[in-house]
């Protein structure tokens, strides 16, 4: 068995790997619920179910799959340009952070102007904390990938010193959380009464903003041209450090964003559990899409889907809800062996 | 085994109908041959003919869709590397498979013994290899580092581990292609003991002089077939590149012309490597309007450093260059562009091209930032595509569509896709560094034609090459580079390639006469 080089690229191949992909997780999966003692086929339907079986289940998914966009759309735009931002889930709470800090009361603004202003100052936020660490790579040739993740612990323990510190809520009975949002910080829900609130409508059009950045600008170009091959790049007379300064302050800005939207639009206020790791999911969300921001878009209702429909499955089948966490990595090294059988083609003697 | 005697020696290796597809592309087409006993058979072919698909497939890398190989009369397990070797195949490749941080024995060594039985066997080993030295004209220090060897002495190093495994068949892909002449001429003097001791070689090279000098026989591949067999004695240089391409080649004419105004001038440019090292030292060169300048010499005297200066990726140490007159301050690849040079880099595939893009962003690469492709950060793609269409046409760069990724297209095919970028921008100045390396003849011979013409037009050009028929071809003045310094320009006419040779090598560098 061993590995050949496509001479062409294959858009069938491009089509089917993701499918493929998610039907060889589908497959693990399955075996994992079947050896817990439950039947697979009921418990993929339960979560289904789950996921977009109602409109309740449906708004659910929409509502998970807000911060996973912004934050897929983070990892995308980086891992284009091969800058390997692993450090979106510290980006994200850096935003929330600000939210928390000038949302509570501190700009009494209407919220035309208000929201605005929280929205950039996350995504200033979220671009700043990626700055430090492709300055470092730029300047030093430091491993992006360790500072970045590193950073996340930092901003964690930084949130957890803030919460219990000056963004601690005098009426929060002693639990680390900040205070709410004021009424004009908030993002509007999109229906009456449920959770879904115009973040997903700030993700979709940021999806759509990056895929216009990707294909019609020179940045984009530029950041492609990095990405594949640096020296060419560099040799063409591209400014390469300063194309990946743009993509890191567009990156983090993004996962900035994330933080902005789940405060304003969702909790309300800054926990340390806000984030279940949406920095991290937003990585799969990437790979899942092939890095194409509109496909960032349906990935993250995936992997969100995935997520709301284990929780209601578990509670009716008795299979853990961990499955969820289990599929989504399954799916996300199938993928990445898929995206390899677009490039290369098996063959058995 | 050799029964038959002398009148038909004895067949070791027998390739029967190997068929090799990739996709939609039959790079190897039922191709069949033999070789025998004691003979080079040189195998001829344009890139993308197959040559190095088929040694591929014979050394095991890859496995042929169908045919057969036998070595010595038995079958050739495919896909085995291992099995190749055992049963008597070397390969030296184009691009050397050694370790720099090891000595040339433990090079040899590496893999043919357990490891923990290297020491003991070293002194038997080391006397072996001498041995093999002395027979076959190799001369190379067995415990020098790799890493500190000369092209050549990499080149013997990779030949006596082909030895030392008992290889009775070897295949030297390009062996010439970055040796000097007198490095060559060792070689062909080598590969003659070789042949005398029963060793039969295939010897892959698209450069004809040689192929007719060295070879019993000669194969000429084309788009994947074998398509001729001719003796040295039944053939010659026109022939074989017309049978290698397909058509007719005519040599490039250089129809004398007056030099024009200078277009570059380096005066005591000095630029330093990492560790202070200098790499270019003192440099004096001038480039006028209408000249071709040759830059002759062995890889790794500096050539890079040259070029990377002139490219704007590199600022001199001290010394000062001129661009029409003009010295240039900034030293960035985007200000050397505006002022009207062209540059054609060494390496298409790590630094010209950008492989997984498609042709049409690889060919607005250099241009992008211009009014007629973008306006205010936003690029009109479709005046990329048909700038690229254009480029297509006029450079006949053979590609399925403007879209298709690059690195799909032939080396050629790169090359003019480069070529058609860097002049589509009608520059007054272009940077050439080895523009052919690599290149079939057809390639190699529209490459000089459009560097000629760009000095028709009173262009001027810098080429850089190791290659000395190129530039005895092309350059109107010829300088040697070595160690990092260059020789006092010498008029192209009458000049003695055996001096070429002597000056490459570092002799008589500095008694060269300082006038031009």
């Amino acid at each position: 068995m061993r590995l050949e080089p496509r001479s062409g690229a294959s858009p069938t191949a491009a089509v089917l790997a993701p499918l493929g992909a998610l039907g060889v997780s589908l497959l693990i999966g399955g075996a994992l619920v079947m050896w817990s003692g439950a039947s697979a086929l009921n418990t993929f339907a339960l979560v289904l179910r789950g996921a977009a079986g109602s409109q309740f289940a449906l708004l659910e998914t929409l509502t998970r799959a807000t911060p996973l966009i912004f934050t897929g759309l983070a990892a995308a735009v980086a891992f284009r340009a091969k800058l390997w931002n692993i450090g979106g889930e510290g980006q994200l709470y850096i935003g929330a952070v600000l939210t928390a800090v000038l949302g509570t009361g501190l700009l009494p603004l209407p919220a035309p102007i208000l929201v605005p202003i929280l929205l950039l100052a996350g995504a200033i936020g979220g671009a700043l904390t990626l700055l430090g660490p492709t300055l470092l790579k730029n300047r030093f040739g430091v491993d992006e990938v360790v500072t970045t993740l590193l950073l996340n612990f930092i901003v964690v323990l930084l949130v957890s010193l803030l919460l219990d510190g000056p963004l601690k809520d005098p009426m929060g009975l002693g639990w680390p959380q900040s205070p709410k949002v004021i009424p004009d910080a908030a993002l509007p829900k999109l229906v009456q009464g449920k959770r879904l609130h115009a973040g997903f409508l700030l993700a979709v059009a940021a999806a759509l903003a990056v895929w216009f950045v990707n294909a019609r600008t020179t940045l984009g170009y530029e950041m492609r041209a990095v990405g594949h091959n640096p020296r060419a790049a560099r040799f063409l007379g591209m400014p390469v450090d300063a194309v990946l300064l743009k993509t890191a302050l567009l990156s983090g800005g993004l996962a900035g964003l994330a933080g902005v939207s789940e405060v304003t639009g969702l909790k309300g206020n800054l926990t340390l559990d806000l984030s279940p790791g949406f920095g991290y999911s937003g990585i799969v969300v990437a790979m899942l899409a092939m890095l194409h921001p509109l496909g960032v878009i349906a990935a993250a209702i995936f992997v969100a889907g995935m997520f709301v429909g284990a929780d209601a499955m578990s509670r009716s089948a008795g299979v853990p809800n961990y499955i969820a966490d289990v599929m989504v990595a399954t799916s996300l090294l199938t993928m990445v062996v898929a995206m390899m059988f677009t490039r290369f083609r098996l063959r058995w003697r | 085994m050799a029964g038959d005697g002398a009148a038909e020696p004895e067949v070791v290796l027998r390739l029967g109908r190997i068929t090799k597809r990739f996709g939609p592309l039959t790079a190897n087409d039922q191709i069949s041959f033999d070789v025998r006993r004691g003979e080079v058979v040189g195998l001829l072919g344009e890139n993308g003919a197959g040559k190095t698909t088929l040694m591929n497939i014979l050394f095991g890398h890859y496995v042929a869709d169908e045919g057969e190989i036998e070595a010595f009369g038995r079958p050739l397990p495919p896909g085995s590397p291992h099995a190749a070797i055992a049963a008597g195949i070397g390969m030296v490749h184009q691009h050397f498979t050694l370790a720099d941080n090891l000595t040339v024995l433990d090079n040899i060594l590496l893999g043919t013994e357990p490891l923990w039985r290297w020491r003991s066997e070293s002194g038997a080993a080391r006397s072996r290899l001498r041995r093999l030295a002395e027979d076959f004209g190799l001369e190379v220090d067995p415990d020098a580092r790799v890493g500190g060897l000369s092209v050549g002495e990499r080149q013997r190093t990779e030949i006596l581990k082909a030895l030392y495994r008992e290889a009775r068949i070897l295949i030297l892909d390009e062996p010439t292609a970055v040796l000097t002449p007198q490095e060559s001429t060792a070689l062909f003097g080598t590969l003659k003991k070789l042949v005398a001791q029963g060793l039969s070689i295939i010897f892959i090279s698209h450069k004809l002089a040689e192929v007719l000098e060295v070879c019993h026989r000669i194969l000429v591949l084309r788009a994947g077939r074998l398509i001729a067999e001719r003796t040295p004695a039944a053939t010659d240089r026109a022939e074989l590149a017309q049978l290698m391409v397909g058509r007719a080649i005519s040599a490039p004419r250089v129809e004398p012309q007056p030099p024009g105004e200078t277009h570059l001038r380096l005066s005591g440019v000095t630029v330093r490597g990492g560790h202070g090292q200098p790499l270019l030292d003192g440099i004096e060169l001038e480039v006028r309007g209408g000249e071709i300048v040759g830059v002759a010499g062995v890889s790794g005297n500096g050539q890079s450093a040259l070029a990377d200066l002139i490219c704007g990726l590199q600022p001199p140490g001290a010394g000062i260059v001129t661009l029409f007159g003009e010295a240039i301050g900034r030293w960035r690849p985007r200000d050397i562009l505006e002022r009207g040079v062209a540059r054609i880099p060494e390496d298409r595939h790590a630094v010209g091209l950008i492989g997984d893009m498609s042709v049409t962003e690889n060919a607005v690469g250099e241009c992008y930032r211009r009014p007629a492709l973008s306006r205010r950060g936003l690029i009109d793609w479709g005046a990329a595509r048909r700038f690229a269409e254009r480029i297509i046409g006029d450079y006949d760069v053979k590609c399925p569509s403007p879209a298709a990724a690059v690195r799909l297209l032939s080396g050629g095919n790169m090359q003019k896709l480069i070529l058609g970028r860097v002049l589509a921008q009608a520059p007054r100045f272009i940077l050439a560094n080895q523009p052919t390396r690599g290149l079939d003849v057809g390639a190699v011979s529209y490459v000089h034609e459009q560097l000629l013409s760009a000095r028709r037009a009173g262009g001027s050009v810098l080429l850089i090459s190791e290659d000395l028929d190129e530039i005895l071809a092309l350059a109107d003045r010829i300088v040697v580079m070595h160690r990092g310094r260059v020789s006092a320009p010498m008029a192209r006419a009458g000049i003695a390639i055996e001096r070429l040779g002597l000056m490459m090598a570092g002799h008589g560098l500095e008694q060269a006469p300082h006038a031009a």
